[in-house]
């Protein structure tokens, strides 16, 4: 953070106006605090991935195989045929413009090459030079006419531009949202980063998660033991809290409900207090209604950064999610919140590794809703869950013991734009907080910005990277923190929770970030519990600390 | 700017060709003839050419509360789970280019402030130059039957009912040629759009402003022998060409331009009005999660299974108090161990 300007001189800086010069006459120039630390050669040879070696961006040889041109071009091909959506988005974009500033980092950057259209023609342009008519006649004319028609030939300044630009795309499809024909940048960058990992170019932090996660089962390597240790913790942590002792199960056979949610929220603040909130839940459930949910060290993952490395590698990290349902013989599955785990679930997951005909069509034991919607993958949203119980009376809540909060909520950008989770979680929010204000339209919903920090770059070497990303939703959470007070930024995602923490430092330290089911931990009436002069976080709870002194 | 050089060249080569002798076969009958033969098969080589590669997952871009429980209120149209749904939200995006309807215009203003402004200038005139060119192609449909339908009669009579000169003014060539310049300037104004913008963004602006304003020059200018072009543009239809003397050339660079954008059409981005129903994010119905959707390619892969997770940890996970399935095996000997 030291090496960032502070925040108006960072403001001064941004000039949306692209140089008169052409995108494809100005050359990379792979910029530290932008660029990612390569992937370390340990991470890819725990997965098996090709060309493990120790190699930086910032050098000039990348330690590339002799025929890495072959390579890209036949795994281009082999995608085409693979993916419609890759080969219609090559052919039809028309540069309507309409993209240009949807994007949170061409917002926050103004670097040209971040419109997502541009970002789009650095493929396209080897896609027209390579596989398409028209390139192939204007080539014989020479490069200027191929030039004209914005395609090019595939060197080595192509590829690290590439490398470069795709790893600033959190892959949040907002842009998608604008376009006339529903391109999709995200399926761009996914398509560009399953390409270059052919060659071995990844970041390491996103190649790290995805080893961990194949060994460990979480992308931050913690063993089980070590898992088991922190809840433990929280445990303990809780009982202070609430005078309650919780008592969480893992991978017990035949239990009810499989729980699976990020190991981020395990792992670091705040999404800590999240993962004490859904421990308090799960024992109010268990109390009350005997609800039985286990937790899984094996599958102690929601997240998946494989999502951001290869389809075949999501699919390989997935597949634990089934797998342990299976071997434990619960119903269904719950699932956490978690950004573009819910794009993986909702969209990826019963495709990938289904039919998951070993598990029942999810119903509430508690309310006795079918959850029609996830009859076939047999995952329901833990929003999608609590709303059904709150909906129907089975929580008891005193949403006062938020009121030192004013909150306001951040969509997810794959829960909202690859899912359409909108109002599950407002109705949660809604009924455990008694203050609560929506950012301005154009910045929530299908509309969210994303954190700036999803798809894998969540590293700390990339700080100016991060902190233009987050710009334009922190300066929408500005807007209501001057206008209402807002004081708590809550949220449905733990890559947001591990980065708002420190863009709001830097944007917008007067506010807070939280997870929702930290909100409802902290409303939540556990039977037989003391009473509350503290949050989940220690803080004392206005009014309630008097009480106690007298 | 290689598109405008392009445009004045096609433009002089059908002007002074159809002068040339034998150049009013050349340009009024072969290459119209093997420019649409080149824009069917190319288009449906194009169409066919991306269904052959399967969708394997399903991604629709959802814009709108998803179907979940009953009491929350789903948006059919913007994240549809029924094909219904789909259609229309599919007809609302070609029809009224819905996507493009939500644009903003983003500034940053008083040094920090983000803002999102009303910006439907570019939805207005690409709707327009869309919904001209679809009447001026309709209207057009006129010369190539006999009778003329009522419909094309009745659309020629609204788009004129201003009734302005003679002949009467037809709104839509003159909406068309605005809308298009319009779409010009914008390119070359924004600097934005200058940087994205490529010769062959430029090339269809040209040839279609070529279109219309020979076509509005014809019209109301040179007042080309109407009746002598549609006794042309029959024996086209009728498949019995021949040349009827004195069109004109102004006649055959309109004919020549539209037969450049026939054939130019399926090597080019015009291919987004094929694209466009293709587009998975858009064509696709939001219901993965009750209904599987099957990827033909999908193939095995290898994973971590639980077996070999639990023997690598099966001795923390014992110490922890962790469920195992395997026991740990009765330990021989304790020495090494009590030393460590």
């Amino acid at each position: 953070m030291s090496e960032l300007p502070n925040p108006d001189e960072f403001l001064a800086k941004i000039d949306h106006k692209p140089s008169p010069r052409g995108w494809m006459d100005t050359p990379v120039e792979i910029r530290k605090n932008i660029a990612c630390h390569a992937a370390k050669p340990e991470r890819l040879e725990t997965v098996g991935f090709p060309n493990p070696r120790e190699w930086s961006c910032y050098d000039d040889d990348w330690k590339l195989p002799e025929n890495w041109q072959e390579i890209i071009h036949q795994g281009f091909k082999e995608r085409l045929d693979r993916f419609r959506s890759v080969k219609v988005f090559m052919d039809i974009c028309v540069r309507c413009g309409a993209c240009a500033d949807k994007c949170h980092f061409f917002i926050g950057s103004g670097d040209p090459k971040n419109m997502p259209v541009v970002r789009a023609e650095l493929l396209r342009s080897i896609y027209r030079n390579d596989f398409t008519t028209a390139g192939k006649i204007l080539g014989m004319f020479g490069k200027k006419f191929k030039k004209s028609i914005g395609a090019r030939e595939m060197t080595i300044e192509v590829l690290k531009e590439w490398w470069y630009y795709l790893f600033q795309c959190t892959e949040c499809r907002r842009c998608s949202v604008f376009c006339p024909y529903g391109i999709d940048t995200a399926e761009i960058t996914i398509f560009g980063r399953e390409l270059l990992n052919l060659i071995g170019l990844n970041i390491d932090w996103v190649a790290a998660p995805v080893a961990f996660c194949y060994r460990t089962g979480n992308h931050l390597g913690i063993q089980p033991h070590a898992y088991k240790d922190m809840m433990d913790f929280f445990t303990d942590e809780i009982e202070d809290v609430t005078g309650i002792r919780v008592d969480p199960h893992f991978m017990k056979e035949k239990a009810d409900i499989l729980f699976i949610t990020p190991s981020g929220d395990v792992f670091a603040d705040p999404g800590t207090f999240t993962c004490m909130g859904y421990m308090m839940l799960f024992h109010f459930l268990q109390e009350k209604y005997g609800l039985d949910i286990t937790w899984s060290t094996y599958a102690s993952e929601g997240g998946n950064f494989g999502f951001f490395t290869s389809h075949e590698m999501m699919k390989r990290l997935n597949a634990k999610m089934y797998a342990e349902a299976k071997r434990l013989g619960v119903k269904w599955i719950l699932g956490g919140e978690c950004g573009h785990m819910w794009r993986v679930v909702h969209q990826y997951m019963d495709t990938m590794n289904g039919p998951a005909d070993f598990l029942e069509e999810p119903v509430s034991p508690i309310t006795g809703t079918k959850f029609e919607n996830a009859k076939s993958t047999k995952m329901v949203h833990i929003t999608e869950f609590v709303a059904d119980l709150i909906k129907h009376g089975k929580l008891d809540l005193d949403p006062s013991r938020n009121d030192h909060l004013k909150v306001t909520y951040h969509d997810s950008c794959n829960p909202s734009r690859g899912m359409g989770l909108l109002e599950e979680p407002r109705y949660v929010i809604k009924n455990v907080c008694n203050n609560f204000y929506e950012m301005p339209a154009n910045t929530i919903r299908e509309q969210t910005f994303c954190c700036g920090s999803g798809a894998g770059l969540n590293a700390g070497e990339n700080m100016e990277l991060r902190m233009q990303g987050a710009l334009p939703r922190l300066n929408a959470v500005k807007y209501v923190h001057e206008k209402h007070g807002v004081n708590m930024l809550s949220c449905i995602c733990a890559i947001d929770r591990a980065a708002f923490p420190t863009a709001l430092e830097y944007w917008l330290p007067e506010v807070d970030n939280c997870g929702v089911h930290e909100l409802v931990a902290n409303a939540l009436i556990l039977p037989g519990e003391k009473k509350r002069t503290v949050d989940l976080r220690n803080e004392p709870l206005p009014g309630m600390e008097d009480e106690d002194a007298e | 700017m290689y598109s405008l050089i392009a445009i004045i060249v096609l433009f002089l080569l059908a002007y002074v060709g159809a002068m040339l002798p034998g150049g009013e076969v050349f340009f009024g009958i072969i290459i119209p003839y093997l420019a649409l033969i080149v824009f069917i098969l190319g288009f449906i080589n194009r169409i066919i050419d991306w269904a052959r590669s399967p969708v394997p997952f399903r991604i629709p871009t959802t814009c709108g509360q998803e179907k979940s429980l009953p009491w929350i209120k789903p948006n059919n149209i913007d994240n549809p789970t029924t094909t219904g749904g789909v259609i229309l939200r599919m007809f609302l995006e070609v029809v009224f280019f819905r996507s493009l309807f939500r644009n903003t215009k983003m500034a940053l203003k008083e040094g920090d402030k983000i803002s999102y402004e009303w910006e439907k200038w570019l939805w207005l005139f690409s709707l327009a130059f869309h919904w001209t060119f679809f009447v001026v192609l309709f209207r057009h449909l006129r010369f190539f039957t006999e009778p003329v339908p009522a419909l094309v009669e009745l659309v020629a009579k609204l788009d004129g009912f201003l009734q302005i000169g003679l002949p009467e003014l037809r709104i839509s060539g003159v909406v068309l040629l605005g809308a298009l310049i319009f779409l010009f300037l914008r390119r070359i104004y924004i600097p934005q759009m200058r940087y994205i913008s490529l010769a062959s963004d430029y090339f269809p602006l040209f040839l279609i402003i070529g279109i219309a304003f020979t076509g509005i020059l014809m019209r109301y200018f040179t007042k080309v022998d109407i009746v002598g072009v549609k006794e042309f543009t029959m024996s086209l239809v009728t498949l019995k060409p021949h040349i009827i003397e004195g069109i004109g050339s102004i006649f055959y660079v309109h004919l020549f331009f539209v037969s450049v954008l026939l054939a130019y059409f399926p090597f080019s981005k015009l291919m987004h009005l094929g694209g466009i129903f293709m587009s998975p994010t858009r064509n696709m119905a939001n219901n993965n999660r009750f209904k599987r959707h099957i990827n033909p390619w999908n193939y095995p892969v290898k994973v971590h299974s639980y077996a070999e997770y639990e023997d690598e940890f099966r001795e923390k996970m014992v110490d922890a108090g962790l469920r195992v399935e395997k026991q740990l095996a009765a330990k021989p000997p304790e020495e090494p161990e009590e030393k460590e």
